[in-house]
């Protein structure tokens, strides 16, 4: 089988874009990837994006951004996964490519959420969920991982204190990054301080609701030399998997084991032939403090109830044994939903290029985990320096 | 969002809604909602059964920005509860002070308006759970 390589990469800051459109945002990401790799056409596009149907009135993007990023008559869809629909549709592209039926493919993670109002924009992200026995009863997405959050404390006796350190590592990191929302550190009074929104998870233990669009460009190493793409710039996706778990998170085996994230991370290790301790930083699904804890014991960084505890002992920091979140995480750069998966990849490649801003040192191998549903749909990518 | 959809919509899940009716699968497996297919052991086989309606707290939360159409309730306590044969149902806590909820509270299930939409839509009623006195 060929290798698949990203050679271009692109994003927009996170943010509230009052002036600038779905569109506006989505063509400036994918022509900053093109631009990077130094391409003027691809020969598909695959979209990565949750809701746009209900935030902007408007589906069928791979149309719409195929058509104003001038790229042709090319296949272009949108692939949906949730929260996880950005690291989908990477995955998407990578197969297309390794499929040898697309030599060059690019791929782009776009969400518009500022033009909706807040509570209607709290209804679009709870459709993740299970809408007849979920959201039926007035489930905010917060509000189940509320549930989990209380569960996860219990359980292990970790507090709100401890959580919420997750957060002030990811604002120490979006500090440095150009493309955060949130460019400032903040301290765990900060997290405590901050009003709940559904008991005990606080504004500060969630992402923010935003507008952003990042995108990659993928083709196999022999493409990219024809291309002339210098190899500095080259990226080998090495691994994936993706798997779900039941999308009612009351019909879940065990509330505090991401299965699908586990399932996701045995695959895509196996692919990369990696361990979880040969990993140099991890871009996990922090759209809540908890599930940083989750993801970090179901990837295999962290046993079972200790996720909470690398937090404690300081092992997540850029300079410590296990970084995560190197640019702010959904935290503190920002989660706008279908784009999450694509700007954790755009910044796992600028990290082993060795051009990010909160510099891993040496880093070979990154990894990106994104979170959809409840843990309902879960993607796991490996990525390594060439 | 005002509008009620389909009445069929909520219609079809009365059994479920008004008592608490899931399934129970040929090999004794137990499941709320009804499925086609067990999720234990992927029987095809599965017949109505009507839980007692009484169980526990496994976890809960206060719902202080919920979703648009039920501003009008906010806050309100929602949990998940372990029913006394096993399976666990997301719902409402209702005729509860939100300080004496706890882990393991029992409660038992009543049937409570779940929300109303514009003058000329429908009423949603459902399961809700109060804690045992």
């Amino acid at each position: 089988m060929s290798r698949a390589v990203i050679i271009g990469a692109g994003m927009t800051p996170v943010g509230e874009h009052w002036k600038l459109s779905l569109r506006d945002i989505a063509v400036e990401a994918l022509l900053n990837a093109m631009d990077d790799a130094g391409i003027d056409g691809v020969d598909s596009l695959y979209v990565g994006n949750m809701v746009s149907g209900s935030f902007v009135e408007q589906e069928n993007l791979g149309a719409l951004i195929a058509d104003w990023a001038g790229l042709g008559n090319i296949p272009a869809v949108k692939i949906e996964a949730a929260c996880a629909s950005g690291g989908a549709a990477v995955q998407e592209g990578v197969k297309a490519v390794l499929s040898g039926l697309e030599d060059v493919v690019a791929v782009v993670g776009v969400e518009k959420m500022t033009d909706a109002w807040p509570s209607d924009a709290t209804r679009y992200l709870a459709y993740a969920a299970d809408a007849d026995w979920e959201l039926f009863h007035g489930a905010s997405f917060v509000a189940l991982n509320a549930l989990i959050m209380r569960y996860y404390m219990k359980t292990y006796g970790y507090t709100e204190e401890d959580l919420a350190l997750f957060s002030v590592n990811a604002h120490a990191n979006g500090a440095k990054n150009p493309y955060a929302m949130f460019k400032r550190p903040i301290k765990v009074e900060t997290v405590l301080r901050s009003p709940y929104i559904a008991d005990p998870l606080k504004l500060f233990d969630a992402s923010p609701v935003c507008d952003g669009a990042a995108a990659v460009i993928i083709t196999t190493p022999e493409k990219a030399k024809e291309l002339g793409v210098p190899k500095e710039k080259w990226v080998e996706v090495a691994g994936m998997g993706r798997a779900i778990d039941t999308i009612n998170l009351a019909n879940r085996e065990d509330l505090l084991t991401l299965k699908a994230a586990k399932v996701a991370a045995e695959k895509a290790y196996r692919m990369a032939g990696v361990t979880a301790k040969e990993v140099d930083f991890f871009e996990v699904h922090d759209a809540f403090t908890v599930m940083a804890a989750l993801s970090l014991e179901a990837l295999g960084v962290a046993k079972k109830g200790e996720g909470a505890k690398l937090a404690k002992e300081g092992q997540i920091a850029v300079d410590s044994d296990y970084p995560i979140q190197t640019m702010g995480g959904l935290k503190a750069r920002g989660h706008p939903v279908g784009a999450t998966g694509v700007y954790q990849t755009v910044e796992t490649v600028l990290q082993l290029r060795g051009e990010a801003p909160n510099q891993v040192p040496d880093a070979e191998i990154g990894l990106t985990q994104n979170i959809g549903g409840t843990g309902s749909n879960i993607t796991v990518n490996v990525f390594r320096r060439v | 969002m005002g509008k009620p959809m389909q009445v069929s919509r909520h219609w079809r899940h009365f059994q479920e809604k008004y008592r608490l009716i899931g399934g129970k699968c040929e090999n004794g497996h137990l499941m709320f909602p009804k499925r086609e297919v067990c999720p234990v052991c992927g029987s095809r086989s599965v017949e109505d059964y009507e839980f007692s309606g009484k169980g526990k707290v496994i976890s809960w939360t206060i719902v202080r920005n919920p979703p648009s159409g039920f501003e009008y309730y906010k806050p309100y306590p929602l949990a998940l509860v372990q029913l006394e044969e096993g399976p666990v149902v997301l719902a409402q806590l209702t005729d509860v002070d939100p300080e004496e909820i706890d882990f393991g509270m029992e409660v038992e299930v009543v049937t409570r308006k779940v929300r109303e939409f514009d003058e000329d839509g429908i009423i949603l009623y459902s399961y809700k759970f109060r804690p045992v006195r």
